[in-house]
């Protein structure tokens, strides 16, 4: 198969890419639960970081991938480059790729900012690790990722036994300040592309103007939504880009969208639950559900390191042939 | 296999045309028990014995093996098998992607581990898997057992158990399969 250069977008990748994407993890979950969890695969490759906006896991997660791929890492944080000096993005990218770097992992506030670096980029593959509220690719594969994981342990199958059909009428609730959220539309595409059944619940605030042509439906009543879901993903407000403004406040916002002890209650058994962090207790989840064996944080967390290997795997390794290494 | 051969040793696929028949099931069968046999006299039973399949040719083969070597030694042995992807050398120079999740048994230090593939070509799937193996333990000792030896070896790797040395062209290709072992061409489409 040949995929895309650079990962934006879920859409570059369309089914067949998020299936490959998910096997090729799956080995690197493996390489995960090893004593020794490192393998040579991508020495001699340089990884930066650019991080335009803050983040704890994303960034720790993209850095231990590209370490446990042998690949060098170099970050750079914002508040100490030459960006604070007034350097322009097209610029602070064209000094990174002359330095010979392989991947740049970009997050910034605006949406298509990934876009446009990897218009620049000569030979450096871009990875999109937040834009704004466009998307967040890496996010969306590893919550698929996660919930095929769950739905196969369940099955007592390995993942891969699976493939993508385990996603056919899945249903997958979003739930939260879908407005701002690029997590929801990565989620959107990436799901809906495997062929699970999208609803959206939100307050009419905090969808977005138009859900033209998403296929989405959006919840008429939260309670009968949650009773209906296969899988469950929270999103956090983005307090930071004006969530707060949209709703009258945090605890009627609570009151109405939160899963609550309550509303936990009203989940089929098998339900699962997402948030892709960090989470704020006691707003989108009540602070007893986030403890839940079916709120599987944690388990998102952890596979978020072996998703992103296989990505620069397959950016890096997969396909490209210039140089490679020689054992 | 086949299909393994064809996206491991070259860089498109095509179809594999056999030309003619090196071994009947039969014949693997028989070799496989004499390899068993070697296996077992050569470690002086099967303790510490772990057999390691290379994914995806060896690891029918391995799962064969411990079998065999179970009526041989009335011992139940550990398999295992390994997936190389990540360890090739040519990674960037062709696609290179892992067929399977690798299942090692355990901590291998002190072991002896005999890995097992179906066809031995350029050494390089087996320089690969040896990098692997370091990453489970110190081995005791490392034996490679494979069906087919077909030489053309570009590192310094030779196997300790045989199913059959067989002198081939550059540009032919075995299949080792259920319907025995095959010798062919991949003749590609356009």
């Amino acid at each position: 198969m040949s995929g895309p250069q650079h990962l934006l977008s879920i859409a570059d990748l369309g089914p067949d890419g998020i299936a490959e994407v998910l096997r090729v993890a799956e080995a690197f979950a493996e390489v995960e639960r090893r004593s020794m969890p490192k393998v040579p695969t991508l020495r001699g490759k340089v990884v930066a970081t650019l991080f335009f906006e803050e983040s704890t896991r994303t960034r720790l997660s993209f850095e231990t991938a590209a370490k446990r791929l042998s690949a060098d890492v170099l970050s750079l944080t914002v508040a100490n480059s030459s960006v604070k000096k007034g350097e322009s993005l097209r610029d602070t990218v064209e000094t990174v790729e002359a330095m010979g770097i392989d991947a740049l992992i970009i997050r910034h506030a605006s949406s298509g900012a990934p876009h446009r670096v990897a218009r620049w980029a000569t030979r450096a593959r871009v990875i999109n690790a937040g834009d704004g509220w466009h998307e967040h690719p890496t996010q969306a594969l590893l919550d698929c990722f996660t919930v095929r994981q769950v739905l196969a342990e369940r099955k007592g199958a390995a993942p891969e036994e699976l493939g993508i059909d385990c996603f056919e009428g899945l249903r997958v609730l979003i739930v939260g300040d879908i407005r701002h959220s690029r997590v929801a539309r990565s989620e959107v595409l990436a799901y809906s592309a495997l062929g699970a059944r999208v609803t959206l619940a939100a307050p009419g605030s905090l969808l977005p103007p138009s859900l033209e042509g998403w296929p989405v439906e959006v919840a008429a009543d939260f309670d009968t939504a949650l009773a209906g879901a296969d899988v469950v993903s929270l999103l956090r407000l983005q307090s930071e880009r004006g969530s707060g403004s949209f709703v009258p406040s945090l605890r009627e916002y609570t009151a109405g969208w939160g899963l609550t002890s309550r509303r936990v209650d009203l989940l089929g058994e098998d339900a699962i639950v997402t948030h892709p962090g960090p989470m704020v207790r006691g707003v989108e989840i009540a602070s007893d559900v986030a403890d839940l064996p079916r709120t599987v944080v944690t388990q998102q967390v952890t596979n978020g390191v072996a998703v992103r290997m296989a990505i620069l795997f397959l950016l890096l390794g997969g396909e490209w042939s210039g140089e490679g290494w020689h054992g | 296999m086949a299909e393994r051969e064809r996206s491991h040793t070259r860089p498109l696929g095509g179809v594999f045309v056999a030309h003619s028949q090196v071994l009947s099931p039969a014949d693997v069968q028989r070799a496989l028990t004499r390899m068993s046999h070697e296996v077992v006299e050569r470690n002086g039973g099967v303790e510490d014995v772990v057999l390691v399949g290379l994914q995806t040719g060896g690891v029918p083969l391995a799962a064969r093996m411990s079998d065999m070597l179970g009526q041989i030694e009335g011992a139940t042995l550990v398999v295992g098998c390994l997936d190389v992807a990540f360890y090739r050398d040519d990674i960037g120079l062709r696609p290179v992607l892992p067929e399977a999740v690798t299942t090692i048994p355990g901590d291998l230090t002190g072991k002896v581990v005999v890995l097992v593939d179906d066809v031995l070509f350029t050494g390089r799937t087996i320089r690969a898997a040896l990098n692997a193996l370091n990453d489970f333990g110190r081995a005791r000792a490392v034996q490679l057992a494979v069906m087919i030896d077909r030489g053309h070896r570009e590192l310094p790797i030779r196997p300790d158990y045989v199913g059959k040395n067989l002198p081939t062209r550059r540009e032919e290709m075995v299949d080792v399969g259920d319907e025995g072992v095959w010798i062919g061409t991949l003749e590609h489409s356009r």
